[in-house]
């Protein structure tokens, strides 16, 4: 069991570069190649005549205002579609010349077929961009969360499923501790503490008895669920003023830089719990990759053995860096309660947990790009909800339905045969 | 999990004996009963009345004491009421309805937690269990309320459908897995999504959503296509649940006895050593995610054509295909393990329904006592911490057997 959550293709990854360079992928101008026929097909062939507005303006009056921008829908759609062909056939050159497809390509390419689709669904309509980005960042805060923890249990070789019980802990913790207190201080550490009891029973289990990681992760998320659900339906229903009216986190603007058009809005006039996401994606990132706890870290996900033979204790880092992941996925958790709506409602993350978990994934257990893709499905869902107002020629659902087709192009195609950490899911057991 | 370890040899007599007396059986015993004490702690700790007398704890202790007693065994009494046998009914078939009831709300348990199994023994996790009853379900229901067909062969089209719909939907994330190496439990959750929508989606158009109606819910199933009582009328137990007890056969069947059963094993114990012994790893990969997506679609057929008759929407799985999971777990991934828990499962549900009506007591506190009877079971080394029992005196050496307990 414990050799499950490795792919088949993790089982050789010495051969992996040398295998890039024989072996031609097609999977990259294919898939770019399906999407570019997409694109024809909708832009083109189902093109629509009108204009889309694209509007820059901002909530945030201080703000400095651009012009809006009106582009013509058939035009666009057959820029877009030109554009589309020309980079999945540069991709296929590419590939002929055994040039690996860099990321960078892809990602303009996806820019490129986004800002196409915008202007073919919101003909005849104003899209506020400003809006749509923000509404964006407010749904991607708890993934990045989530995501990041996930990343630091992975690299340190636990396999962490329970980042939605994780989330639910702190989102109901959170909620009733700052009802109680009325301190918003405390509320975000009781949402950390959340996380970190849930990470120590992941811990003690995966870690101390050796039980197989998912299989515990996912009765954590079945427990987090059942209780946080019992203790709402039981306790909270009947004392909503007291225990789940708790205070909410105001935006702060940061001076002068709130002003910048879209940009300001969008990442500087936040709530506390963003601008300490900001920190942590940063913090996550330099000690991962450049300082001596995220050299041990990562020593003792790829190959515990080593890292036990020059003297790493692996058991007390595992521990203690899911412990971490926990109190950085509970304050995503809060994020729910006191970043957004305030009060608990039963399961209020709503599978959030499992697109993170994706998101760590996507993202190749980077943080940067864990939290890139993180706000692509933060984007995605929140395009959906603001075309849907608009009115859209696409059935709701299939817009809905959309980011996690997506995702599902991206870990086959684009991803592919990943490799992970690659001592994660399996437990150490020192001989 | 355990039992795979068991790669040397050994008579099953032999294992059955070592089990009982490394104390298998009575750790599961007693991680029910852990879990039951918990559940009790918090049916008190969230009972008013018990709150109550707490406030005068040290006046008059045994006010609470009794209110605890009170709410404890009133809530446990009922959920034994309505699960297993009502003691209260004045006749025999008044009181086994409630046995009835259970194994009827173990059958799509046990369906979908036999294909999780499947995937668990070949070392895939099939999370997407959701997803392939959607699409079972939606597959069954169609044929049975669309197509007329005759009484006796619409009911087989309709299940085959079911079952063919539940297989295509894993069977997509097997290939993708062995195509692409795409990571199935990300695959399979996001297929769940897909899976829904395409649901709601077909809810709002002809092809699924009743004529006439507003709301995103389909006609009702022919009776042809009915999954019928077995028993007859007052014995309510559908014919579903016969289904059930021979798939889990099959099951049983396919993994110990067949030559499929052997690659899947071997691809879930050592991948790398199933292919060094010349079994095509992808290609069982494929053939196990295909099965175990049969299975869930037998759920998803059970739902609409046995559980929710009049018509389903998007929710019919019911939170099956992650429950499933858990009765899986608590089944250790045997079809027989499988089936137990399954009915165990059933056994809570239909109580806790029974103990909502009667003590008030929320249903969700079967689904804390339910994944912590599973956290206890996955690991023997706290069960017998907390109770001091001996490790496992199979081995000689002390030191030995503690790693290999711990190994588990």
């Amino acid at each position: 069991m414990t050799t499950a959550t490795t792919s088949p293709g993790a089982t050789a990854p010495a051969v992996h570069t040398d295998a890039q360079l024989l072996e031609r992928s097609w999977k990259v101008p294919i898939g770019l190649g399906v999407f570019a026929l997409v694109a024809i097909i909708l832009f083109v062939v189902l093109g629509r005549d009108g204009q889309s507005v694209f509007s820059f303006t901002a909530s945030n009056a201080n703000a400095v205002q651009l012009p809006t921008l009106p582009l013509g829908a058939r035009a666009t759609g057959i820029v877009v579609s030109v554009i589309a062909v020309l980079m999945a056939a540069g991709a296929a050159v590419l590939v002929q010349r055994r040039v690996h497809v860099p990321l960078w390509y892809v990602a303009i390419y996806t820019l490129t077929l986004v800002i196409g689709f915008l202007v073919w669904t919101t003909t005849g309509n104003t899209l506020h961009i400003t809006g749509l980005l923000v509404g964006s960042l407010a749904l991607s805060a708890p993934l990045i969360f989530g995501a990041l923890g996930g990343v630091i249990s992975e690299r340190v070789g636990v396999t962490n499923v329970a980042i939605e019980g994780q989330l639910l802990a702190g989102a109901f913790v959170s909620a009733v501790t700052a009802s109680v207190t009325g301190s918003l201080v405390a509320g975000v550490i009781a949402a950390m503490v959340a996380g970190v009891l849930v990470s120590f029973v992941l811990g003690a289990f995966a870690v101390k008895y050796a039980v197989n990681q998912v299989i515990v992760g996912i009765v954590l998320n079945v427990l987090v669920l059942g209780l946080t659900t019992f203790l709402y339906q039981t306790v909270l229903v009947n004392n909503q003023t007291t225990l789940n009216t708790p205070p909410r986190f105001h935006n702060i603007d940061i001076p002068l830089l709130s002003q910048i058009p879209v940009i300001g809005p969008l990442l500087f006039s936040q709530t506390v719990i963003v601008y300490l996401m900001y920190i942590a994606v940063i913090a996550i990132f330099v000690g991962l990759f450049r300082t001596r706890w995220g050299l041990r870290l990562r020593a003792v996900g790829e190959h515990p053995q080593a890292a036990d033979t020059v003297g790493i204790n692996v058991a007390r880092t595992r521990f203690w860096n899911v412990a971490l992941a926990g109190a950085i996925v509970g304050l995503g958790g809060a994020y729910f309660t006191l970043g957004s709506v305030g009060p608990f409602s039963q399961n209020m993350t709503n599978g959030n947990g499992f697109i993170a978990l994706a998101a760590v994934i996507f993202g190749r257990w980077d943080p940067i790009r864990a939290t890139l893709a993180a706000l692509l499905f933060g984007f995605a869902s929140n395009l959906q909800s603001v075309i849907s107002i608009l009115g859209s020629p696409v059935p709701n659902d299939f817009l809905l339905m959309l980011p996690y087709v997506v995702t599902i192009f991206a870990v086959a195609g684009v991803v592919g045969r990943v490799r992970g950490p690659a001592a994660a899911g399996r437990p150490y057991v020192k001989s | 999990m355990t039992g795979s370890e068991n790669t040397a040899p050994e008579s099953r007599s032999a294992r059955v004996l070592r089990e009982i007396a490394s104390g298998g059986v009575a750790l599961t015993v007693l991680s029910v009963i852990l879990a039951f004490v918990i559940g009790g702690i918090l049916i008190a700790a969230t009972d008013p009345t018990v709150q109550q007398t707490a406030g005068y704890f040290f006046a008059r202790p045994t006010d609470m004491l009794s209110a605890v007693w009170q709410s404890v065994s009133g809530a446990y009494a009922s959920l034994f009421r309505g699960g297993v046998y009502d003691f209260t009914a004045p006749d025999f078939q008044g009181g086994i309805v409630s046995l009835l009831s259970s194994l009827n709300y173990a059958t799509p348990l046990i369906a979908a937690g036999l294909g999780i199994a499947i995937g668990f023994r070949t070392g895939v996790f099939n999370i997407g269990g959701q997803g392939q009853m959607l699409i079972g379900a939606t597959a069954a229901g169609w044929v049975g309320f669309a197509l007329p067909l005759p009484a006796g062969i619409h009911l087989i089209v309709a299940i085959i459908a079911g079952l063919l719909g539940g297989m295509v939907w894993a069977g997509i994330v097997g290939l993708l897995k062995a195509r692409t190496g795409a990571h199935e439990v990300i695959v399979t959750i996001m297929m769940n999504y897909i899976a829904l929508y395409l649901l709601q989606f077909l809810l709002h158009t002809p092809v699924l959503r009743a004529p006439g109606s507003q709301n995103p819910q389909t006609p009702a199933e022919k009776p042809t296509a009915l999954l019928f009582s077995v028993f007859g009328p007052n014995y309510d137990l559908s014919f579903g649940f016969v289904l059930v007890v021979a798939a889990t056969i099959g099951c049983w069947w396919l993994l110990s006895r067949s030559s499929l059963g052997f690659k899947l094993r071997a691809v879930g114990e050592n991948p790398r050593a199933a292919r060094v012994a010349g079994i095509n790893v992808n290609r069982t990969i494929v053939y196990a995610m295909a099965l175990s997506g049969l299975l869930v679609g037998l759920a998803g057929v059970y739902q609409v054509l046995g559980q929710n008759t009049t018509g389903f929407g998007s929710d019919i799985d019911a939170g099956i295909g992650f429950n499933a999971i858990t009765v899986t777990l608590l089944g250790r991934s045997r079809p027989w393990g499988v089936f137990a828990a399954g009915i165990v499962f059933g056994i809570l549900q239909a109580g806790s329904n029974t103990m909502q009506v009667a003590q008030g007591v929320d249903i969700d506190i079967v689904t804390v006592i339910q994944s912590i009877i599973v956290l206890f079971i996955a690991a023997p080394p706290l069960v017998r911490a907390i109770f001091r029992l001996p490790a496992p005196g199979s081995r000689p050496r002390a030191a030995r057997s503690k790693k290999v307990a711990e190994a588990k």
